[in-house]
């Protein structure tokens, strides 16, 4: 098994608002290795994005962490400034899903990726230049010298997210934390820039993908990890949670995937209903009232969690319980 | 033959445009090449392609919200013109839009209610104010909102609860047609496939034409009895759904087919056989097929000859000259 980069446990995220306290992660516990790529899948609101934008030390100001994350051996909660300013943007790097305001509109292509490796002094003008076009090159853009002379709005949006890929590659970051990185994408850039970032994995780069759609994660992911109402409720291998998902969550979502290989003559079997509102406070399972295994206990009892070699649950009526240790 | 309750013919819409630099020159970007198109009353009919397509343009020149340079809309048989307010009005009552993006299509000073009670009013006009909120009321209930939702802002709302709302605001005037522009391609997933069975249900209940413009093509098929695909602004395939999906002649629909992400581990939708969009500046002249740049199979008469839409097999068309061709990516 190869290195573990990014190793967080327990960790809660909270935010205080005028309306009280939401607690928006809850005891969240997540590895990422060496050249593997994580997906974390759930719903708006999830907590998904507010868990790692924790890890990073980018919470808005009202946001508090508890717990622990620490990347190759580094405690990143509760890490100064200076420290965190290091790390960030050199060996972990993030994507964001907006390609539009990812860019900065007046500086050119060339200039921006430049200027990654060049404000901490980490190349000479030369080898920015040399490094800029390798990484245009990498994510599948023709012509990169001339793209270094073009400006954000002469490209269209899946030509902008992918030098938003190639800007976090510069320094080459050992992990990657990309946050929807195709939601706004057609679906052929949108397998353009899946097959860029598969091949930075194999080439090593650790990867967090974030994301809504279980079909976009099936053939990059190694791991999945399912997020519900702020906590993990399901980590399995990609094939089993896909063959076998042993949370009724994971399975409905799923089943949301509009497919093109499932009749289409019925109705598209999504999930009714909506997650609790994250000032609520949950008794049991926070699913339970959208679930249709739920039985009293899932509305009163706490959740168990049960946890096998390569794959975790919480939940009370779990669809399987192969490789969860049972 | 009755007469359809939509007609495009030869519909051609061209945009001005300026090349950056000092010496700025006035160019023109065909959005719509002489499309035709056809859809009788109460039947579905999706329109995929990637962005830039022109399939927006079209959703915009059937509601009158562009004028066309050349060729003709009609609604129900009737002309439809943008300066023909009169018509206009009417067909408006008739044919209803949804856009992408939930929370911009909703006036944020507005709550639900009035934004819905807005387009009752405009379009019927009705005076009795508890009747009108009788009406709100069931048309929320309809597409899955507590009716007391009516005095809530869009920012109190989710993604989904907003574009239930402006379905429920396109939907009480009981519209023939309802056109669908990107209508849930914002959404997650979970709330896609609720919105997804809404319009399917709606569709049904009144017998209302669907109208469904979206990139991806999984969506499509589950809604949708035809299909139409754009590139570039040319109508490249149009068929029945079931022969469009089990049997695709255009290798760019097969493209498109294989870009769409599968809920199947291994599967590598980075290796369709497709290849990078060009820039629009390198995107080969008019003449010939448009897609040869990026087609696996396009040969020198692709390059001369622009491809007629041929009638394939019972109401399948395509636009290509080597239909069907056996594609290695």
């Amino acid at each position: 098994m190869s290195r573990t980069l990014l190793a967080i446990r327990d960790l809660d995220v909270d935010f205080d608002t005028p309306r009280g306290r939401v607690r928006a992660v809850r005891s969240v516990s997540l590895d990422v290795a060496e050249g593997e790529c994580v997906a974390v899948v759930g719903e708006s609101g999830s907590g998904k994005t507010q868990l790692f934008l924790a890890c990073l030390g980018l919470l808005a100001a009202q946001g508090i962490v508890r717990g622990s994350a620490s990347f190759a051996g580094r405690e990143l909660v509760g890490a100064d400034a200076t420290a965190l300013n290091e790390l960030r943007g050199t060996r972990l790097a993030i994507v964001f899903q907006d390609p539009m305001n990812a860019l900065t509109p007046h500086l050119s292509i060339g200039r921006q990726l430049a200027e990654v490796v060049l404000d901490r002094g980490m190349m000479n003008a030369d080898q920015a230049r040399a490094r800029s076009l390798e990484v245009l090159e990498a994510v599948g853009l023709d012509d990169a010298p001339s793209r270094l002379r073009q400006y954000p709005h002469q490209l269209s949006g899946g030509q902008r997210q992918r030098v938003a890929i190639a800007m976090a590659l510069m320094t080459k970051p050992s992990l990657l934390i990309a946050d929807e990185p195709t939601t706004a994408l057609d679906v052929t850039v949108q397998a353009q820039v899946l097959g860029v970032l598969h091949q930075a994995t194999r080439q090593g780069l650790g990867l967090v993908l974030i994301t809504h759609d279980l079909g976009v994660v099936a053939g990059i992911a190694h791991r999945v990890a399912v997020m519900y109402a702020g906590e993990v409720v399901e980590i399995a291998p990609v094939a089993e949670l896909f063959s076998a998902p042993a949370h009724p969550y994971t399975s409905a979502l799923l089943d949301s995937v509009p497919r093109l290989d499932a009749p289409a003559d019925g109705r598209l079997p999504g999930i009714e209903g909506q997650p609790p509102p994250p000032q609520a406070s949950v008794q049991g399972c926070a699913f339970a009232p959208r679930c249709p295994r739920a039985v009293e206990a899932c509305r009163s009892a706490a959740v168990p969690q049960h946890r096998g070699v390569a794959r975790s649950v919480a939940c009370h009526r779990p669809l399987t319980l192969e490789g969860l240790g049972a | 033959m009755s007469v359809p309750l939509l007609r495009v013919r030869g519909l051609s819409v061209q945009y001005a445009t300026r090349r950056p630099g000092l010496r700025a020159r006035a160019g023109t970007v065909t959005a719509l090449d002489a499309v035709n198109l056809e859809l009788a009353e109460g039947r579905s009919m999706g329109v995929v392609g990637e962005s830039g397509c022109g399939k927006s343009t079209l959703s915009r020149a059937i509601l009158g919200l562009v004028e066309p340079q050349a060729g003709t809309v009609e609604w129900r048989g009737q002309l439809v013109r943008r300066s023909d307010a009169a018509v206009l009005k009417r067909m408006r009552r008739e044919l209803q839009g949804v856009c992408q993006d939930p929370f911009g299509s909703l006036d944020p000073r507005m709550t639900i209610g009035e934004s819905v009670a807005e387009a009752l009013d405009a379009l019927e006009g009705i005076r009795d104010p508890a009747a009108a909120a009788r009406r709100i009321a069931g048309s929320l209930e309809e597409v899955g909102l507590d009716p007391s939702l009516a005095s809530r802002y869009p920012h109190e709302l989710s993604g989904g609860q907003c574009q239930r709302a402006a379905i429920a605001r396109a939907t009480i005037v009981r519209p023939r047609l309802l056109i669908c522009d990107e209508a849930v391609s914002a959404l997650d997933v979970s709330v896609q496939a609720q919105i997804v069975n809404l319009l399917r249900d709606l569709s049904e209940r009144h017998g209302m034409g669907l109208l469904l413009i979206s990139h991806n093509l999984a969506v499509v098929r589950y809604l949708c009895q035809e299909v139409v695909v754009l590139y570039r602004g040319r109508l490249v395939e149009r068929g029945p759904r079931d022969a469009l999906f089990a049997a695709p002649l255009h290798p760019y629909t097969r493209a498109l087919l294989a870009a769409v992400p599968r809920p199947v581990p291994g599967a590598a939708p980075w290796a369709a056989p497709i290849r990078a969009m060009a820039d629009p500046a390198d995107l080969p002249e008019a003449a010939g097929c448009l897609y040869r740049g990026r087609c696996p199979a396009a040969d020198g008469m692709c390059a001369r000859e622009v491809p007629a839409l041929r009638d394939a097999d019972a109401g399948h068309l395509a636009a290509c000259h080597h239909p069907g061709a056996t594609l290695v990516g």
